[in-house]
């Protein structure tokens, strides 16, 4: 187990040094100056930003500052508001995409779930269709447009909910809504197909001769095993949570690290995309770490080293 | 069968006529046929064609490639220029879709967006598939340390961030049809070569394939004639889920600003050029993009999910 930590530890540790390198190599190539197109028709003027942020030096010494800047997670000033540094940003904003992040997670595996389990015990009736059908619109609407979608009809038509910002947990319904959709609809066709095969196997038949009952037997037997490959997905599924994030937090006007990311990118402000992306990068890479750690310790079924690649 | 003084080589092309004889047929074996003897692919055919949910995709996806093709050629209008007086005009005999904020007309911009969308991701696809068929057959079929190495490769690159490496590139290359493809494949193919690889890896130690290779049969034939005609299932139902999620991604960096930019048209556009006039109640400017990305993707995924089940032997009734 140690040896097989290690491992994805190391492997962990060189996906972040190559987008953390891919990020430099990206910016560094990016023709011209970021300070032509703000008007600074002052060479002086120029010259002084450019050394005020390191950018007169050689390419290699600017790629140690910026490994150092990121091992003391210093990310530096942003460009376009220089008044602000890329950690402000992410320190204002993190917080509350952390906050809709996670209200999203928990309501997706919830709803997900429970659609699964249901579509699986009824197998071929009316709710396994209804909850499928769901499932697949889930998948096939995509976020931005279920956003858009969900602003216009219950938001402008009916009034039901605020519109944008932050503020009170009628707030978070709608963003939460449009970008727990997706995941829920891939945990509830996954939950559905692994619950339908585990339910044929001997030890439910067994469970079921000992006299259980049913809640018991699909809860504490059933369920448990099928929602192993759940956890295999949660990785893909926080990724794509994350990148929803963006727009969704653009949709809804919400100050977290998605909204400055895009706006970041529309300034072509590359501290800030250099920061944030670091950020993100890193998070994920971490979670998808520790999403694999919690697999080799959840299923017993599997010896980790046997884990080659597959 | 004596057996030789002096063996010559054996291969597929000179095995001596006599080892084998004619017997005549089998009559008795003959009659317990059990059902009708089908290749492969006609038999996933024969099983896709009973899937009603997969057969209305196929016939949607088909049809939409007929539009996207035809309906831009005979529409009247341009797809980037508008007249201004005629902005946001409901659905109408004239404009079928109605028109935008700038007075273009929607339909004719929604079959230009279907172009840009399908080449996206049919292209994405292909290439994933190819690099995909190269790097995982090599890899699964050679086996070892080649393989150990190529797979370490694949794994570093599946932990990378793949929207956060398309943005990236896309901040740094200008926007264009090809920059979108290239960065959507950079990191897309891994998924396509770990699915070859663990089919590879699977179909080299059955018998033909050791009795191919028995007969003196080269590698890349093996690789050809062997491998992958048998792994192509999954490499199909992979392919029908690389198409939906590279149109998502146009789709997606569009909307934020980083793909085809306007006054180009592609669905993401559309749907970003929309976003104020719906809160004013023109609604069709976000219906009817909204519409064919979602049913456009619907349609691939069920296709998938049929061929899925079509394509596995296994599950042959």
């Amino acid at each position: 187990m140690l040896k097989y930590i290690l491992k994805k530890l190391l492997i962990m540790a060189i996906t972040l040094w190559i987008i953390i390198t891919l990020t430099f190599v990206l910016m560094v190539s990016v023709p011209g100056s970021p300070f032509n197109s703000e008007g600074n028709s002052n060479e002086i003027v120029q010259a002084n930003l450019e050394k005020h942020y390191n950018l007169d030096k050689p390419i290699p010494v600017q790629y140690l500052l910026y490994l150092k800047s990121i091992v003391t997670l210093e990310f530096g000033p942003s460009i376009s508001q220089p008044n602000q540094t890329v950690n402000d940003m992410i320190g204002r904003g993190f917080p509350i995409s952390a906050e809709l992040g996670i209200v999203t997670v928990i309501v997706a595996l919830i709803s997900g779930v429970t659609l699964g389990v249901l579509a699986a015990l009824r197998h071929n009736g009316v709710i396994d269709y209804l909850s499928m059908g769901i499932a697949v619109l889930g998948i096939s609407v995509p976020n931005f447009i279920l956003a858009t979608l969900l602003i216009q009809q219950l938001a402008v038509n009916l009034e039901w909910f605020p519109v944008a910002t932050w503020k009170s947990p009628m707030h978070m319904v709608l963003p939460v809504l449009a970008l727990a959709t997706g995941p829920m609809a891939i945990i509830a066709r996954l939950t559905r197909s692994t619950m339908l095969e585990v339910l044929t196997q001997d030890y439910i038949k067994m469970a079921r001769a000992k006299g259980l009952s049913p809640w018991k037997i699909i809860v504490k037997h059933a369920l448990r095993n099928a929602l192993m490959p759940v956890i295999t997905v949660m990785g893909t599924l926080l990724a794509g949570i994350m990148t929803g994030s963006f727009v969704i937090e653009q949709i809804f006007a919400i100050p977290g690290m998605g909204k400055y990311f895009v706006e970041s990118i529309n300034h072509r402000d590359y501290p800030v995309i250099m920061g944030t992306t670091v950020f993100y990068s890193a998070f994920l890479i971490i979670m998808l770490f520790l999403v694999d750690i919690a697999y080799g310790l959840l299923d017993p079924r599997i010896k980790v080293m046997k884990k080659e690649g597959e | 069968m004596k057996p030789q003084k002096n063996p010559q080589h054996i291969t597929s092309k000179n095995v001596p006529d006599d080892w084998f004889t004619w017997r005549g047929k089998n009559t008795v074996e003959q009659e317990l046929v059990a059902r009708p003897s089908l290749s492969y692919w006609q038999d996933a055919w024969r099983r896709l064609r009973k899937n009603i949910l997969a057969m209305s995709g196929l016939v949607f996806l088909i049809l939409l490639i007929l539009f996207a093709v035809f309906a831009p050629v005979f529409s009247p209008y341009e797809v980037d220029t508008g007249v201004l007086s005629e902005q946001y005009q409901p659905p109408s005999a004239e404009h079928w879709f109605g028109t935008d904020g700038l007075g273009r007309d929607v339909f004719t911009r929604t079959w230009y967006g279907a172009r840009i969308s399908l080449f996206v991701g049919f292209m994405a696809a292909l290439i994933d598939v190819t690099i995909g068929i190269i790097w995982g057959g090599i890899s699964g079929y050679k086996g070892g340390r080649t393989d150990n190495f190529m797979m370490r490769i694949i794994e570093i690159l599946y932990g990378l961030p793949y929207l956060l490496v398309v943005i990236l590139l896309l901040v740094v290359f200008k926007p264009s049809l090809f920059t979108i493809i290239v960065a959507l494949t950079v990191t897309g193919w891994v998924g396509m070569a770990r699915i070859v690889r663990g089919q590879v890896m699977q179909i080299k130690n059955y018998e033909f394939v050791l009795a191919s290779k028995s007969f003196g049969t080269k590698t890349p034939r093996i690789i050809r004639k062997n491998l992958l005609p048998n792994s192509m299932g999954p490499i199909i139902v992979q392919m029908t889920l690389t198409v939906p999620s590279a149109i998502f991604a146009e789709a997606f960096l569009s909307f934020i600003g980083l793909g085809i930019s306007s006054p180009n048209a592609s669905w993401g556009v559309m749907a970003n050029d929309s976003l104020g006039a719906i809160l004013s109640g023109n609604w069709w400017t976000l219906f009817f993009p909204a519409f064919f990305i979602s049913f456009t993707m619907f349609a691939f995924n069920v296709l998938g999910d049929g061929l899925q089940d079509a394509l596995d032997p296994k599950l042959r009734k």
